[in-house]
């Protein structure tokens, strides 16, 4: 009988490369891939071509005001002559540069968060969800360090809604996971007021919550004491978000084996430190995707404070089309206000994708 | 399975005479149902003993007892000096002296092979990163896998997680070593590496509860087999009369069973 020879190894055979091997790849394979791609990209060039031509090509950019508008094209003159209001609301013009300072801090925050090897990212998070909102109070607020205040009635525009996102998405996370290892106590007590909280406010309609906010709490508070519109609306905001944080944050807990546990109590850890080292760890990976869209949708959901009188970004841009100078241009308005919130919710939907790429350890067993 | 191969020469006692796990009387229910029916064990320091038994005996129950992952209702379990009871200090400072593996591993997958071993030992012993990183080391080379201290769990082959299972509470520096069926989850060809580490640590004086069905390696190491069915301790004794001349015939059929194959 002949000795085995083992075989040698071989490089891998070279895949089709570059744009062109790309598009063969995918979209001319068969001939019926390639019919369907012609005919999918005949309609995009026919439907596609005038929005870019309306929009781009023949839009006007300059100007005073509707007079230099043209029909059939865009008229971004609206945009650019109220960029301030839509940016900052009633927030006084000499005083701007108070913002501007804490939204420069938030992207030096924010932006090497998504470059894994950017220099210091740890402590710039943690300033981020620390530091940050106490010094962006205190610069935009003012009424310290001889800093004059600002009304929080006055603030508004992209400004309010950064500020009620970010303050959400950050005190939203740890509530919810507070109360989602909460739901999962087996003390009694702490079970039951975690079970009734999440149900209640996750059964209650967001704009309701924020109508009772406004119309409903002033009632019960003694009078004469009143109670911030702006920190009503966060509250409402975050305690609503955090109930479907922490069912979110539950699904993860629920998918990490008793193996976990066990081993990490048999290795003598406490409850605290084995879900703060072990379990944790594990179920906010795994459900990265979810808290994503809760966040996304927290993102989503300040526009809603609109209807009890606090001008956001759809707020602004609302309230300046119904002025009768800028009637005509109300679809260059939504569109303005539909694109930043698409930045910043890709953003945010392209950040959760990183940190599942980054965190992943192999397959599991 | 043929363990057989796995015998090499039998490991020298090291048993002490100080007992250091005592079990009276322990009863336990799931329920209605009693699954621990009045045991009583001594174990000496240094001995080391071995637990067989048909699926559903209580084997795991009884060992999780040990270290309080389970709660039992009735009896008492002092373990190095210290009475089992609710008190978590007391819970706690016996899980940091005595180790487990468990049948499936249950390594961290979000932590690194050397992460593993050092999160115990920093943060419930407190050593010094340093020191626990020279403490990790000697064990992972001691478990013949020092060379993929920076892989994770899940890259790495069952028999390679089991070790680390092993080098990751050895690292604690316990006193006793608990084993739960720690090759049943193995490939064959996998299982001699978990017992040639198994066999090393019995020979280095290490206190060692083993539920296995292994018998190749209980008639190695086993200064005691004992044999549970229906939550009873059935037999026990050295592995030369248990194998050889078993006394009760519910022993004699286990064994039977487990030997033809
Ligand atoms: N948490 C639990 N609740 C209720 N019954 C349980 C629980 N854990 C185990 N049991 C039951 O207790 C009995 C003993 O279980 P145990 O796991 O100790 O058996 P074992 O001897 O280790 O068996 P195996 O060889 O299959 O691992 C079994 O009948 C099992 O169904
Ligand atoms: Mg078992």
């Amino acid at each position: 009988m002949a000795v085995h020879q083992p075989l040698p190894d071989l490089p891998p055979p070279p895949s089709e490369r570059g744009l062109w091997g790309w598009f063969r790849q995918n979209l001319f394979s068969t001939w019926y891939n390639s019919i369907a791609s012609l005919v999918v990209g005949y309609l995009l060039i026919i439907w596609l071509g005038p929005v870019i031509n309306w929009a781009l090509i023949s839009a006007v950019w300059t100007g005073e005001g509707t007079d230099d508008c043209r029909p059939g094209a865009a008229c971004w003159i609206f945009i650019q002559q109220r960029l301030g209001f839509f940016l900052y609301g009633f927030y006084p013009a000499e005083l701007r540069w108070r913002p501007n300072i804490v939204f420069v801090l938030f992207l030096i925050t924010v932006v090497p968060q998504f470059f894994p090897r950017a220099p210091g990212r740890k402590w710039l998070a943690l300033f981020g969800i620390t530091g940050l909102p106490v010094l962006g109070f205190v610069l935009i607020n003012g009424g310290f360090f001889g800093l004059d205040p600002v009304a929080t009635s006055r603030w508004g525009g992209l400004m309010l809604t950064l500020i009620l996102a970010y303050v959400g998405i950050i005190a939203a996370l740890p509530i919810g996971v507070v109360l989602a290892l909460g739901r999962r106590s087996e003390m009694p007590v702490i079970r039951g007021i975690c079970v009734t909280f999440i149900e209640f406010w996750r059964a209650v309609p967001l704009i309701t919550i924020l109508f009772m906010a406004s119309v409903m709490l002033p009632l019960f508070l003694p009078q004469g004491v009143s109670f911030d519109k702006l920190l009503r609306a966060l509250i409402g905001i975050t305690l609503f978000q955090s109930a479907y944080m922490a069912e979110v944050v539950r699904g993860g807990l629920q998918a990490i084996p008793k193996g976990q546990y066990e081993a990490a109590q048999a290795l003598g850890f406490g409850y605290w430190r084995s879900m703060r080292l072990i379990i944790l760890p594990q179920a906010l990976k795994i459900v990265i995707p979810g808290i994503a869209n809760t966040v996304i949708s927290l993102f989503k959901d300040t526009t809603l404070v609109l209807i009890i009188g606090l001008f956001d970004l759809l707020g602004a841009v609302r309230s300046t089309l119904s002025d009768p100078a800028w009637r005509s241009v109300a679809a260059e308005g939504y569109l303005f206000v539909a694109l930043c919130f698409w930045i910043f919710c890709f953003g945010m939907s392209r950040y959760s994708h990183n940190l599942e790429k980054k965190l992943d350890t192999g397959h599991k067993t | 399975m043929n363990s057989e191969e796995h015998i090499i020469a039998p490991v020298e006692s090291a048993a002490a005479d100080e007992d250091i796990i005592i079990v009276r009387d322990l009863n336990k229910w799931f329920g209605q149902f009693h699954v621990l029916k009045s045991l009583n064990l001594n174990v000496k320091k240094g001995e080391r003993i071995v637990i067989c038994g048909p699926s559903g005996s209580g084997k795991s129950t009884f060992i999780r007892c040990i270290n309080h992952l389970e709660a039992h209702q009735r009896g008492e379990i002092i373990v190095d000096g210290v009475v089992l009871n609710e008190d978590l200090k007391n819970i706690e400072a016996i899980r940091r002296e005595v180790g487990m593996v468990f049948q499936h591993f249950n390594l961290f997958p979000h932590l690194s092979v050397l992460e593993n071993c050092l999160l115990a030992p920093i943060w419930v012993r407190k050593t010094p990163r340093k020191e626990a990183i020279e403490i990790a080391m000697e064990y992972l080379e001691r478990v013949k896998i020092p060379e993929q201290a920076h892989k994770y769990p899940g890259q790495l082959s069952g028999g390679q997680q089991q070790r680390v299972a092993i080098a990751r509470s050895l690292c604690m520096k316990p006193k006793i070593m608990l084993f739960d069926e720690p090759t049943s989850a193995l490939d064959p060809e996998m299982i001699k590496e978990v017992l040639d580490v198994m066999i090393e640590l019995a020979g280095s004086g290490m206190t060692m509860l083993c539920v296995t069905h292994e018998m190749g390696f209980a008639k190695t190491v086993a200064d005691r087999v004992i044999f549970m069915d229906g939550g009873e301790c059935v037999e026990e004794g050295p592995p030369q009369s248990f194998f050889n001349n078993p006394q009760q015939p519910r022993t004699r059929e286990f064994l039977d069973q487990i030997l033809q194959h």
